[in-house]
């Protein structure tokens, strides 16, 4: 089953500490282990643009969303495991999780 | 069918409904399934057995009962298709019925995968009780609701809550491997004990303790300690449990909550006192001891003391401060600081008070006032004492403790100036 790890930050300036080599590693664990799906660090939150339609189709586009929001999402991976636990077990050695930061773990919807 | 007959089926079925959820959520790897065909066979057992007369295997019979059900089921759901294939259960539909050909190894006990499931720590807390109850207990939504004084409802979305994030976010059904298992056993002897703690602690209303909550925790303890028996915080947990509820029926009298001191220890159970205590010395035996053991034998002290005044209170006072190191809090805290006031005078255990007296958690504590106030009253502070006994009533919630506490404080009130 595949599931979605949501790597957060609390801030836009965090550092947790972990280097690129950590990241590198975790990437390389995953990857040796046959579970890695795809997965990518996203670029600076400044980066980012907000779109919107409203109900007359008009589209909005401003810029954002901004670091007021509590947690930044920094990056993500997809991986396929048997199960929650599983699942767990890598969020928990991805480095994103360390040091203050935190990942969320959501199975992805199967139809 | 004659209510005894009844009766005795049910009891029957209480023992094994936890067991065959357990083994048929195992083979199936689906709750929702496994319930309905586990109430099936339940059914029909309540149909043939008053005729036919209880097998000599129930438990077998019922499981071929159930699995005959489920692979009918999986049979006609097209979705279900795939999966029977892999599953593999078609040679389910043909086992035979008879109980007696059924070796006992085909029902082999899987409640301990189906605590772990419960009791994962990525379901809510309140959800975990609940489906616990539901799952294990084998009560029913509305009997969960009356557990925790919830509407029917409520109980009912804790329980699909839980159902739903088991099976959408694939909560595994097993056993954490060793170096796991310290990490994930607290979670689920923590389940069982917010059940017993439940049922001592009605916060409101008029009884003080829930009897059958209180039953339902300690014979999910008993399982566990069956399953887990090198588990020495198992023991610790069951041997809490027993030593707590042996005083149960001693704790009220006329709708009023006595202290230990004041209780008619001819009340107390003496066979889960003794059982109680054995279990102690098995959870306190090599290494060091956990937080359930150590509660455990200082409950066991307390059980075991011929009177009040002969209870062991160095050696309780010995025990909180272990207990202080391995699981502190301010309760815990706040117990020592009684002890030691047995052991060493009232003043010594006010002192101790005046050092937590500004902790945030104890201010609205209403035992941490009545323990104030009862030392106070012992040193002849009587105002100060009635000042006290009126904080803890304001705090208070259930009627048999607001009596004990007004009791406490008209005498308060006499005694001072």
């Amino acid at each position: 089953m595949k599931y979605m790890l949501l790597i957060n930050a609390p801030s836009a300036e965090f550092d947790n500490g972990c280097s690129v080599e950590d990241w590198v590693q975790f990437g390389k664990e995953m990857q040796d282990a046959g579970v890695w799906v795809t997965g990518h660090a996203l670029a600076d939150l400044t980066t980012a643009t907000t779109v919107q339609v409203d109900s007359a189709g008009e589209r909005s586009v401003t810029d954002g969303p901004f670091a007021e929001t509590r947690e930044v999402l920094g990056g993500f991976e997809v991986i396929d495991v048997p199960d929650l636990d599983a699942a767990l077990d890598w969020a928990a050695r991805c480095p994103g999780s360390r040091g203050g930061g935190s990942v969320v773990v959501r199975p992805i919807a199967e139809f | 069918m004659s209510d005894y007959t009844r009766a005795s089926l049910e009891s029957v079925f209480r023992e094994e409904h936890g067991r065959l959820l357990a083994t048929l959520v195992r083979r199936y790897g689906d709750l929702d399934l496994a319930e309905e065909v586990t109430s099936e066979a339940l059914e029909a057992a309540l149909q043939h057995w008053p005729i036919d007369g209880v097998p000599i295997k129930p438990g077998a019979w019922l499981l071929t009962t159930a699995r005959r059900r489920a692979v009918d089921r999986l049979r006609r759901d097209q979705s279900y298709a795939a999966r029977l294939a892999i599953l593999h259960v078609e040679q389910d539909r043909a086992a035979p019925v008879s109980a007696a050909d059924e070796p006992s190894e085909d029902f082999p006990d899987e409640r301990l995968q189906l605590f772990f499931t419960c009791a994962h720590p990525a379901l809510q807390a309140d959800d975990r009780l609940a489906i616990t109850l539901r799952c294990l207990a084998g009560l029913t939504t509305a009997e969960v609701a009356r557990a925790f004084v919830i509407p029917q409802s409520t109980a009912g979305q804790r329980i699909s809550r839980a159902k739903k994030k088991i099976r959408d976010a694939r909560i595994p059904f097993r056993v954490p491997d060793t170096d796991e298992l310290p990490q994930r056993l607290p979670g689920v002897l923590q389940v069982v004990y917010s059940i017993f703690t439940e049922a001592y602690s009605a916060s409101s209303g008029e009884n003080l303790i829930r009897l059958d909550l209180a039953e339902e925790a300690l014979r999910l303890g008993r399982i566990l300690r069956a399953l887990l028996p090198n588990e020495r915080e198992a023991s610790g947990l069951l041997a809490l449990m027993l030593s707590t509820h042996a005083r149960h029926a001693a704790r009220t009298r006329d709708g009023m909550v006595l202290m230990l001191e004041e209780q008619d220890r001819e009340l107390w159970d003496r066979d889960m006192i003794a059982e109680g205590s054995t279990l102690v010395v098995h959870a306190l035996t090599g290494g060091s001891p956990g937080p359930y053991g150590v509660q455990a034998a200082i409950a066991s002290l307390h059980a075991e003391a011929p009177t009040a005044a002969e209870t062991d209170w160095p050696q309780i006072v010995e025990l909180f401060g272990v207990l202080a190191t391995i699981a502190p809090s301010p309760i815990v805290s706040l117990n020592r600081a009684a002890a030691v006031a047995m052991r060493d005078g009232p003043q010594v255990g006010l002192e101790l008070l005046e050092l937590l007296r500004r902790d945030p958690q104890l201010q609205s504590y209403h035992p941490f006032h009545a323990a104030r106030a009862d030392l106070l009253c012992r040193c002849n502070r009587f105002d100060e004492a009635a000042d006290d006994f009126r904080r803890a009533l304001a705090l208070a919630g259930s009627e048999p403790e607001r009596r004990y506490l007004r009791r406490r404080l008209m005498e308060a009130e006499r005694s001072g100036g």
